[in-house]
């Protein structure tokens, strides 16, 4: 009896009984996560009714099955691997021709333009307002966090520096603009005062540890979103801005306005549809040439990359510059769809969130944050409108923090790595090299 | 000493270190140091473990700042030196002296190939602006680039890993592709650190072959530190002793041998680095 | 002028903040001395504290109002209610966001993005098991003014703040000078490699510095928390200004977080009487920005073993 009882606490410390542990661990958060909300003044009413009813007992069964199929996966992980590299190369294969390749874009680029056709109204505004919008700007921030390896925590802010250019430059702040714009000639305006803000702030704060990055930029997101609620007699203050003109264009005899309202969808869609795709582009072009390289080089290993003539501030603040324009180009582009500013509404959560999107996706990878935001997007926006009993629109972050728990702990490269990071990664496991630039400067060579 | 470290004043000197002083905090790691090279010369850095040779290295590409001294480097014979303390290493890089690392410092995610180009990307200037447009510098740049880097792989024998990772590469393969790294960035004087450390005797043959031609067919400059006495007998012309952060001697292989002050400062250590 | 009107009276509020910054301001520096990482969800260990005061309180306090060594007791079971629950939530915070990926040496920014994950989870669980209004911790003692200084005066809860502050601070100032645990915290702040190989149990240690960080950052929380309240996005701001406080003093500094913290409570409170209080946080960043670009080590530097 006593054997049995040592061998099963020797069991339990070793790597199965550890698994076991973290996935029933994981089987109980979740079941608080997916359980009811607390009732004021009782703050262990949800946490009894998810724990101690008896739908614990399918969470736990449903872990100790995860558990189970994980061991299978472990122990025949060598085994089962190449094969599954085969099928996965096989299935790629066809794409090394580049007229498949092409091909394939083509169609993806035609899918995706019949889209609004086959959907309702609500899913219209969706996929602008919260599909469309937030891929652009995990396009820009991936440039920054994937790109150079900056933790950027203010990304918002400069959505936000967009928004009240445009605003500014349409003539609707309590301040008024030398000339009154279209909208649509406020793009370069906007995108160049983002990026200016983004290099006042990065050309300090860049030259230091990177961690103290992502704290400042976090206390500028915070900062931003206090003056524009707070400045009344420039910003319009908490009530925000109304009235923001809608892009019109008028050149070269051809004459178009963006409608309003609902009818806004469809056009914004195209728009925005455009600006994906030049997003897309220049990004990968970026990323392979000596620019590209360079932030890579920054990112493995920042005192190799000073000794081959890389300055390192002045490629960290093009990558936080350029995720600064993306960023407020978006900016301009949401605030004249929908005509108005909120500024409540753009607080660091909105940067962790547009984070999250890119880590999801995988960090330095085009496809990934393309597809991570727009799944990730899609997802919480099916959840909300889904009306599901279990799922409550506000509890969205806690899915989402222990998604990133998750995510960093079990696939740090994302659902879609890029090839450089999930090298980088894997090599840093093995203790060579370390896949970001937030090493400490200094550190003796 | 700086007397006996010095050349005479009128010869065509690389770099010349003068009275150079580092500290850090309450620890001296250089204390009035001064050498010379001359262009064209192999000199060899050699001393005890800890006794500043790699400080002086950082002091030499910007990476440290010594409080005290000069340090003059003269690329091109036909301008006037420039001073090298002061200048971050990305610029010290642009001035012509490119470095190895003791321990290899390759990116280790790239290839062989992209480990290369990022050196010979150096001296160009494709901004973001001109990557995006494709324009036709880039291009140039592009093919460009892509060929020097070919011909230095060739140099260092690595051509036919180019598609490598450069953390898969061998050992001794991972030293040459830092020397074709540094190479890229056009260097007229290169520094290697320890680049024998830890290489087996084949290996070891491989690189002074290497060093010896960037030497003479490059016409690079070399300033090598190294512990395989050897090896630094062999290819050095001159080679310059420090210990405890001072020259002790400087002269021909053969007489810094017979130095008094060298043997005892390797006896005071450990015996097995004299031997190598 | 209005930076002398009521300078006395922002004097003190602010360092009664700064009081409650430092406490937090120590968690952020003991963590970061041993991982050399900077703990973002250290804010919810904060609110969690003033969460498990709370509670606490609410099922002790009854109608009546308490008062004399009544009023004592209760703080002090307040105290210790916010110090174990954010010592708990810190231990297992460093259990599942941190130790897995130290395990598998990942990369700096995959810790941060970690921590901020498990801050958004924390605070946001919060809200939604306890409620997302701000709730009021039951009066545990009458407040009124103890004394004055220049004419403003000095409230109870200012005292209390001190008094409780000042003793946590020795304490842990001697703790990490004196102590076993101390001493392993001093030698893996100083060379992680090295103390692993002279026999100090990494993990251990790490584990009881997130331990210690949130025992203060949980008492810190509920102190924080008797005038205003707690609510579940209560840490953000506290978390933010106590790092700001934790780099002005010289981050993995122990003394320098103290001082940083005082100096930065009252440098950000004093100009309210010129500008709006919405400003505070402004100044305080601005603060934080000026520190950083100019005196990066902070006013003491950034040893943690120096200092103690």
């Amino acid at each position: 009896m006593k054997a049995r009882s040592d061998r099963l606490l020797v069991w339990s410390r070793g790597p199965d009984g550890r698994r076991l542990a973290g996935f029933t661990f994981g089987a109980l958060i979740l079941a608080l996560i997916t359980g009811p909300e607390g009732l004021e003044g009782n703050p262990t009413y949800g946490v009894i009714h998810s724990w101690l009813r008896p739908r614990v007992i399918a969470f736990i069964a449903a872990g100790v099955i995860a558990w189970f199929l994980s061991t299978f996966w472990v122990r025949n992980r060598d085994r089962w691997r190449p094969a599954v590299r085969e099928t996965w190369q096989g299935a790629i294969e066809p794409f090394s021709d580049r007229r498949v390749r092409w091909g394939s874009y083509v169609g993806l680029i035609a899918a995706a333009a019949l889209l609004p056709q086959v959907i309702s109204g609500t899913w219209q505004e969706i996929t602008v307002d919260q599909i469309g919008t937030y891929v652009l700007l995990a396009l820009g921030l991936n440039v920054v966090v994937g790109f150079a390896g900056l933790l950027d925590l203010g990304y918002i802010a400069f959505y936000l520096i967009g928004a009240y250019s445009a605003a500014y430059w349409t003539g609707v702040l309590p301040v008024h603009p030398p000339i009154v714009l279209n909208p649509f000639w406020v793009l370069p305006l906007a995108v160049l005062a983002a990026m200016a803000a983004g290099v006042i702030l990065g050309t300090p704060t860049l030259r230091l540890r990177g961690d103290y990055l992502a704290i400042v930029t976090l206390g500028f997101g915070e900062i931003i979103q206090i003056v524009a609620n707070t400045l009344g007699s420039v910003t319009g203050g908490a009530q925000g801005v109304i009235g923001i003109k809608r892009f019109s264009i008028n050149v070269f005899g051809i004459h178009y306005k963006f409608p309003v309202g609902a009818q806004a969808n469809v056009p914004y869609y195209y728009l925005l549809l455009v600006f994906v795709i030049v997003a897309l582009v220049v990004f990968h072009l970026l990323e392979n040439s000596r620019v590209g390289r360079a932030w890579t080089a920054i990112r493995e290993d920042e005192v190799a990359a000073e000794a081959c003539g890389i300055n390192p501030l002045k490629y960290k603040i093009m990558a936080f510059a350029i995720g600064a324009s993306t960023s407020g180009f978006a900016g301009v582009l949401f605030a004249s769809k929908i005509g108005f500013i909120d500024p409540t509404e753009f607080s660091v959560q909105m940067s962790i969130l547009v984070l999250i999107l890119v880590v999801f996706g995988g960090m330095g990878s085009l496809p990934g944050a393309l597809i991570g935001a727009a799944f990730l997007q899609w997802g919480q926006n099916f959840l909300r409108t889904s009306n599901y009993s279990w799922y409550n629109e506000q509890d969205l972050y806690v899915y989402f923090g222990a998604l990133v728990i998750v995510m960093m702990i079990f696939r740090p490269q994302g659902i879609i790595p890029s090839r450089r990071r999930s090298r980088e990664i894997g090599l840093a496991e093995q203790g060579i090299g370390t896949a970001d630039a937030l090493a400490p400067p200094g550190s003796p060579p | 000493m700086s007397e006996a470290s010095t050349v005479a004043p009128n010869e065509d000197l690389i770099v010349s270190v003068s009275e150079v002083t580092l500290r850090f905090g309450g620890v001296t790691s250089l204390s009035d140091v001064s050498l010379d090279q001359r262009r064209g010369e192999i000199l060899s850095v050699i001393g005890p473990n800890g006794a500043g040779k790699t400080s002086l290295f950082n002091c030499l590409t910007g990476v440290y700042e010594p409080q005290e001294g000069s340090i003059q480097f003269c690329g091109d014979p036909h301008r006037e030196p420039v001073e090298v303390i002061g200048r971050r290493p990305n610029r010290v890089s642009r001035l012509g002296i490119a470095r190895t690392f003791q321990t290899s410092r390759l990116f280790n995610a790239l290839t062989t190939f992209e480990n290369v180009k990022i050196g010979v990307e150096s001296r160009q200037h494709t901004g973001p602006i001109g990557a995006v447009l494709r324009l036709p510098r880039t291009r140039r740049e592009e093919r460009e680039s892509d060929q020097r880097t070919l011909e230095l792989l060739e140099f260092v024998g690595l051509r036919a890993q180019a598609n490598t990772l450069s953390s898969a590469l061998a050992f001794g393969d991972q030293r040459r592709l830092e020397i074709a790294r540094a190479l890229g960035t056009e260097p007229s004087l290169l520094l290697l650190d320890e680049p024998a450390a830890g290489a087996n005797q084949s290996e070891k043959a491989e690189l002074e072959r290497v060093i010896r031609r960037v030497n003479s067919e490059l016409g690079i400059s070399v300033l090598l530190i190294e512990h395989d006495m050897r090896l630094v007998m062999s290819i050095a012309e001159r080679v310059v002793v420090l210990n405890f952060g001072e020259v002790i001697a400087t002269g021909t292989p053969a007489t810094v041998q017979r130095d008094k002050r060298v043997i005892e400062a390797y006896l005071g250590t450990t015996e097995d680095e004299e031997a190598g | 002028m209005c930076f002398t009107t009521n300078f006395w009276n922002l004097f003190i509020g602010g360092l009664a903040n700064g009081f409650i910054y430092a406490l937090i301001a120590l968690g952020y520096t003991l963590v970061y001395g041993v991982l050399r990482l900077i703990n973002f969800a250290h804010s919810e260990v904060f609110m969690s504290g003033a969460f498990g005061g709370l509670f606490v309180l609410q099922n002790v306090i009854g109608s009546k109002q308490p008062s004399g060594l009544a009023s004592v007791g209760l703080v002090v079971l307040g105290l210790a209610a916010g110090a174990v629950s954010g010592a708990a939530v810190a231990f297992l915070l460093e259990r599942v966001a941190y130790r897995p990926l130290r395990r598998r040496n990942a990369p700096r920014l995959a810790f941060l993005i970690s921590a901020i994950g498990a801050s958004y989870f924390l605070y946001n669980l919060a809200g939604k098991e306890f409620g997302r209004q701000p709730i009021s911790i039951p009066n545990a003692f009458t407040n009124g003014t103890v004394f004055t200084v220049f004419g403003a005066p000095v409230q109870t809860y200012y005292v209390i703040v001190a008094v409780v502050t000042l003793v946590l601070l020795v304490l842990i100032d001697r703790v990490v000078a004196l102590t076993r645990l101390g001493r392993g915290i001093r030698a893996v702040a100083q060379d992680a490699d090295t103390a692993s190989l002279m026999g100090v149990n990494i993990d251990r240690v790490i584990s009881q510095t997130f331990v210690i960080g949130g025992l203060l950052g949980g008492a810190a929380g509920f102190l924080y928390a008797i005038p205003t309240g707690v609510a579940y996005t209560m840490g953000f701001t506290p978390g933010i200004k106590a790092f700001t406080a934790a780099v002005l003093g010289g981050i993995g500094n122990i003394r320098g977080a103290m001082i940083g913290g005082l100096v930065l409570g009252v440098a950000e409170n004093l100009p309210v009487s010129c500008i709006q209080t919405s400003w505070r946080d402004v100044v305080a960043f601005g603060i934080l920005v000026l520190v950083l670009m100019f005196r990066p080590t902070g006013i003491l530097g950034e040893k943690l073993g120096r200092a103690a």
